[in-house]
């Protein structure tokens, strides 16, 4: 027997796809997954098709034949018979270079900017706010083409170095020339050298490693690890016995002698530029290309970095700063010890943002003629082979690569000095 | 007993402050050589002015506006200024001549007053949305026809086409309007979509063609490669900022919803748009797009890039609209709930206005750097500012400037952008006072 | 707000503009416009001028096929290519031919699917250097800077030149000639390479052209010269007579000045069949009778495209050298009109 209240046993009907909430949001994913599927479907196939009538396949061989163009600026030995991989290898650690140094240079330039900002003398926030908005409100491309221009222009040519009657002459003791193909600075160079060690063989990712690089990093690290734990016991005996005894020039001596010794033994010395021919010989050169690059780079995010600093130091309540004042700290004891931590906190996830923005404006690398990988890669070699799919799939994949991997640390550093809140 | 009194029984008479305090004087001493140091930061900085503007001024001021090449300018300075070499003065002339090229691109001259229109309609249609407290509610209708008018504006041609696609959003409407009492809403959304897709690839052309035929209302059509300049830019951003509010909207909700799969895809656009640099999507622009799509089709390179740039900007608008969306209340979404209001409904009318309101400091700051952005579709040979800087230079005559044109893009950019940036705050100052 | 206008436009538009497996030819005609890839600028051969109208030699090529098609030198778009979208623009059907500085090479025939027509230009890729660096040979320039425009074959060329003398140099990449001609008048680069013709017209806006010299040896052979599609020979063979047309009219004397006059028939059999008087040479091709002398009364002959644009007698100042008529000593040589 059954009673009249008993819910009716509702069998399955069709239409309820789409009325009951229990199913609905159910078939909404299906749709929406098969409209995806279709859409990708309908695109590949568009794109095999298109790809066969112009007799294309998709294929990456193109990777292994000889490039035949050379590249300036480079980490590693590269020939123009070596392959397109290698010439794409080359420019990402270009890509990466550049991206690593204009972050370091944008942030020290955007806090010391921000802060300055803040500053109570009326002339230089106001130069400063006028520094922001002008970088700011004129595209990047914009700046990187006139500060190369700047470089090419302002700096003296390497033959005004040359001859008695020199309009240019080397700086910092004759070690460092400035010109407009690049700076010029004195290098490492090791008169016993241990040798080095060919990785990889010969293929397109071969690199080498220099043997006295590593011992010297190894010695490093030992004596940092040493001096540690010197600290450590620095602290167990203040713990202790409440005094603390006086070990700093031990920590300095275990890090600064060993090594000091093994340069000596390896014969650590510099090796300056020299004008010799049409260039200077010698030395390290940092072209022109990357430094407009960098320097447009860096100044360019300097201007973001600083209103993201300005705002997180404006963020921290005025009562923080009097009370380290009442406490008796003086100005820039306040800033660094009080706000700037805290600041922090606010400043860390839009300064993520801008890292990643600056690594995507290294792309325009391109307008200089630095050798990127979108110059390599995207650039001679996609135009050299005619791969355009392959080649900006796999540039593409690369920038989708760097941009997660930054995106990952940060994250994490960010969730680490994360105020924990109760 | 004499009681004596060591209590001042009347105030001292006020005095005036000390010079050094107040005044001119005091101003300086405060604010520029409070310490040493500042006095340092002072002299310094007033120095590095003083280089500054020594270089630029007589650069910028002491120079040719008349003259037909870069050799007439430098006939001129050597003329004006014997023994100054060419580059310490400027050559205006360059920018006299190609001013209105710089704007307009190759559009026709006699055509001017299109684009001019079309910018000033767009601030009439703006109008209601950023100044909604000062402008009558009538100029919504403006709103709403701009989309359509303004690229009949530009493009010219025959006004059915751009009507017909109007027609097609309004057949969705009264689709879904009139279906959803019948089967529902969601049903009658798709429906109405669908009604207005196949409006839009099948009837829709077929009924312009036809009634452009016998009826042939229309203005001078311009081709897409006549856009040039400064109006390119321009263009690109509004298309792009325009057209990625809607998909912006959708993909914020969607990296919102419980939907796993929905999610999914549009976390997965997200990230992906916003890993890759901007260039990347433009070269699929010149080179990929068409052999992804249907063999035959082919349209400019122009629509091209404003498709991949509207790609670009909608994966940054939905970041900006998810911003919006996660700053309101929780008792907003639950207040809608709680009103029985389904998904929808309580999206339309409690938390998209809502959200896109705080969101649009946020919003014009990604039109700023969409902006900056379009500078790039110049490395693709598009000829923007820097493109047409590029083809003024390959120009015999003026082969060898590049200050003078670079100076003044950067001066139209800066001008262009600032202001914008300038709006962006007032609006922030704004909406939070409406917050606190 | 707006709405997704654009959408509706495109599917208005955009996609209904599409199917382009007919022939070229009809396509064009049917447009009613010639769309022709050229440079984004280079001195001489494509540049636009204050007005929006482009002018230069390869540019007299683009509007000579549109006189020839469509009976109107106005008729074209110009669509500016860089080296990197010069192809893909090709072979994706957005423009109809491209006329624009470009090298015929093996691969770009064989391997990227094109077809070049002729050859309207013979360059070779040559040096500049300032006089005062004492340079009188390539082979001297060990541990030199060099300019080099990617996006070319000019950097290969380089490579190959360097690596087989078995001496060292330091490339710097350029985008643009401008750039280039920039880099290289402040001393930022010792050398710079292009293509001859390139450096002439380059040298000759400088302000003290007289400074520069250009050295010996052209390294490279740069046939330049316009080309189409795979696969419509048809089309193929419109540009490729066209240019033939103003190449055959220059060596028989038909001028612009003196086509029309001719047109009513000569002595010479082959100039009357150039000019349409006699014979059905422009029927075969699909065009009209008159199609050739409509070029030449438009464009004028081959030495006049050239003498208007890079002659002698304007800044550019090119010689003829290789590219005289092949009766003077020079390349430029048409298939006969028979």
């Amino acid at each position: 027997m059954t009673t009249l209240t008993d819910p009716p046993k509702e069998s399955f009907r069709l239409s309820m796809l789409i009325y009951d909430t229990r199913y609905r949001s159910m078939t909404i994913q299906v749709v929406a997954m098969f409209g995806f599927m279709l859409l990708a479907a309908w695109l590949i196939n568009n794109t095999i098709t298109n790809l066969n009538a112009l007799g294309k396949p998709v294929e990456f061989g193109f990777l292994g034949e000889p490039a035949s163009y050379d590249i300036n600026q480079r980490l590693l030995d590269y020939t123009s018979r070596d392959t397109h991989l290698r010439a794409s290898l080359l420019g990402l650690l270009n890509t990466l270079v550049v991206a690593a140094l204009g972050c370091i240079t944008a942030t020290i330039l955007g806090v010391l900017i921000g802060v300055l900002r803040l500053s109570n003398n009326w002339i230089v926030a106001r130069i400063m706010t006028v520094y922001i908005e002008m970088f700011r409100n004129v595209p990047v491309l914009l700046w990187i083409v006139l500060v190369m221009a700047f470089l090419i222009e302002g700096l003296p040519a390497p033959r005004e170095f040359r001859g008695d009657d020199a309009t240019a002459s080397m700086i910092l003791n004759e070690t460092v020339a400035i010109t407009n193909r690049g700076v010029y600075v004195p290098e490492f160079l090791f008169s016993r050298p241990l040798g080095d060690i060919s990785l990889l063989g010969t293929s397109s990712l071969r690199f080498d490693v220099s043997l006295e690089l590593i011992v010297l990093v190894l010695v490093f690290a030992a004596g940092l690890y040493v001096s540690g734990r010197i600290g450590r016991y620095a602290d167990r005996t203040q713990e202790q016995t409440g005094e603390r005894p006086v070990v700093w020039y031990w920590r300095l001596a275990v890090v600064v002698i060993p090594f000091a010794i093994v340069s000596w033994m390896l014969g650590l010395h510099l090796g300056y530029p020299a004008l010799k021919g049409f260039n200077f010989q010698g030395g390290t050169h940092l072209r022109n290309s990357l430094i407009a690059l960098w320097l447009a780079l860096s100044l360019y995010t300097a201007a973001f970095i600083a209103e993201i600093v300005r705002a997180g130091i404006l963020a921290i309540s005025k009562g923080q700063t009097e009370a380290a004042g009442a406490l008796g700290l003086r100005p820039n004891r306040i800033m660094s010890l009080v706000v700037l931590p805290q600041a922090l906190r606010v400043i860390i996830p839009p300064l993520i943002s801008n890292y990643l923005n600056l690594t995507k404006n290294s792309s325009l690398a391109i307008a200089v003629g630095y050798m990127d990988i979108t110059g390599t890669l995207g650039g001679i070699t996609m135009n050299q082979t005619g791969r355009e799919l392959e080649s900006i799939l796999l540039l593409m994949a690369v920038y989708l690569t760097i941009s997660l991997s930054i995106s990952v640390v940060m994250n994490w550093y960010n969730n680490k000095v994360k105020l924990v809140e109760r | 007993m004499a009681e004596k009194s060591f209590v001042r029984m009347e105030m001292l008479p006020e005095q005036a402050p000390p010079a050094s305090s107040v005044g001119v004087i005091g101003w300086v001493r405060a604010n520029l050589f409070s310490s040493w140091f500042n006095s340092i930061l002072t002299v310094i900085s007033i120095y590095f002015i003083w280089r500054v503007l020594a270089g630029i001024l007589p650069w910028v001021f002491l120079s040719v506006w008349d003259a037909d090449s870069l050799a007439g300018c430098r006939e001129v300075i050597a003329a004006n200024w014997p023994g100054a070499e060419s580059a310490e003065h400027a050559c205006w002339a360059v920018i006299n001549e190609r001013w209105l090229q710089l704007l307009y691109g190759f559009y026709p001259p006699e055509l001017y007053w299109r684009p001019n229109l079309a910018i000033i309609l767009l601030f009439v249609a703006l109008a209601p949305v950023l100044f909604a407290d000062r402008v009558p509610r009538k100029l919504l209708y403006v709103t709403m026809v701009y989309p359509f008018l303004m690229p009949w504006l530009l493009w010219g041609g025959t006004i059915w086409g751009p009507l017909m696609a109007a027609a097609g959003f309004v057949i969705g409407f009264y689709v879904i309007k009139i279906l959803s009492d019948e089967i529902g809403a969601l049903s009658a959304m798709i429906v109405g979509v669908l009604a207005t897709v196949t409006w839009w690839l099948g009837a829709g052309p077929a009924v312009a063609d036809a009634l452009s035929g016998t009826l042939p209302i229309g203005i001078e059509a311009v081709e897409s490669r006549k856009f040039g300049g400064f109006m390119l830019s321009v263009l690109i951003g509004v298309v792009a900022i325009g057209v990625s509010l809607p998909i912006g909207i959708v993909l914020a909700l969607g990296r919102q919803s419980d939907l796993l799969i929905v999610k999914g895809i549009c976390v997965g656009f997200i990230e992906f748009i916003r890993g890759v640099p901007l260039i990347t999507l433009l070269f699929v622009a010149s080179t990929l797009l068409n052999i992804f799509l249907p063999p035959g089709t082919n349209f400019d390179i122009i629509l091209r890039v404003m498709i991949m740039v509207t790609l670009f900007a909608a994966a940054y608008m939905a970041e900006v609209i998810r911003g919006g969306l996660a700053a309101l209340p929780k008792g907003q979404y639950e207040g809608a709930d709680s009103l029985g209001l389904d998904y929808w409904q309580s999206q339309r009318l409690i938390i998209m206005p809502q959200a896109l309101k705080i969101s649009i400091p946020g919003i014009v700051s990604t039109f700023i750097g969409i902006f900056k952005d379009t500078t790039l579709v110049s490395i693709i040979g598009l000829l923007d500012p820097l493109g047409l800087a590029n083809a003024i230079r390959a120009d015999a005559a003026w082969n060898g400037v590049y200050w003078e044109l670079f100076a003044f893009i950067a001066l139209l950019f800066f001008v262009f952008c600032f202001s914008m940036s300038r709006y962006s705050m007032y609006l922030e100052r704004k909406l939070q006072t409406d917050h606190r | 707000m707006k709405k997704s206008i654009f959408f509706g436009t495109l599917a208005l538009s955009g996609i209904a503009a599409g199917a382009a497996a007919a022939g070229t030819l009809d396509d064009v005609k049917a447009r009613g416009k010639l769309n022709c890839g050229v440079s984004t600028g280079l001195v001489g051969f494509a540049a636009p001028d204050a007005n929006g109208n482009w002018d230069g030699f390869d540019v007299a090529v683009c509007r000579a096929v549109a006189v020839a098609t469509l009976g109107d030198a106005n008729a074209v778009e110009f669509v500016p290519t860089t080296g990197k979208t010069r192809f893909t623009a090709l072979a994706s059907g957005e423009v109809d031919m491209l006329a624009r500085n470009t090298t015929w090479t093996f691969s770009r025939d064989v391997d990227l699917k094109f077809e070049f027509v002729g050859v309207n230009y013979y360059d070779g890729q040559g040096f500049m250097v300032p006089k005062d660096l004492g340079v009188s040979s390539a082979k001297d320039l060990d541990g030199a800077t060099v300019c080099i425009q990617t996006g070319t074959t000019t950097e290969l060329n380089l490579a190959d030149f360097f690596r087989s003398n078995n001496i060292s140099y330091e490339p710097v990449p350029i985008e643009t000639n401008a750039e280039a001609q920039q880099q290289y008048l402040a001393g930022a680069c010792d050398v710079y390479t292009t293509d001859a013709s390139g450096l002439a017209a380059t040298r000759a806006t400088f302000e003290n052209p007289g400074d520069h010299v250009l050295l010996p040896e052209i390294i490279s052979k740069e046939p330049l010269g316009p080309l189409v599609r795979h696969g419509d020979s048809e089309w193929g063979d419109i540009v490729r007579w066209t240019l033939n047309a103003m190449i055959t009219a220059e060596e028989l004397g038909v001028t612009s000045a003196n086509a029309g006059e001719m047109a009513g028939g000569t002595n010479n059999p082959e100039i009357n069949r150039l000019l349409g008087s006699e014979g059905t040479l422009g029927e075969m091709l699909g065009l009209s009778a008159d199609w050739a002398k409509n070029v030449i009364m438009s464009q004028g002959n081959y030495g006049e495209v050239f003498e208007r644009n890079i002659g002698e007698n304007t800044p550019i100042g090119l010689a003829r050298g290789l590219n005289a008529q092949w009766t003077n000593g020079g390349l430029i040589y048409s298939p006969p009109f028979r």
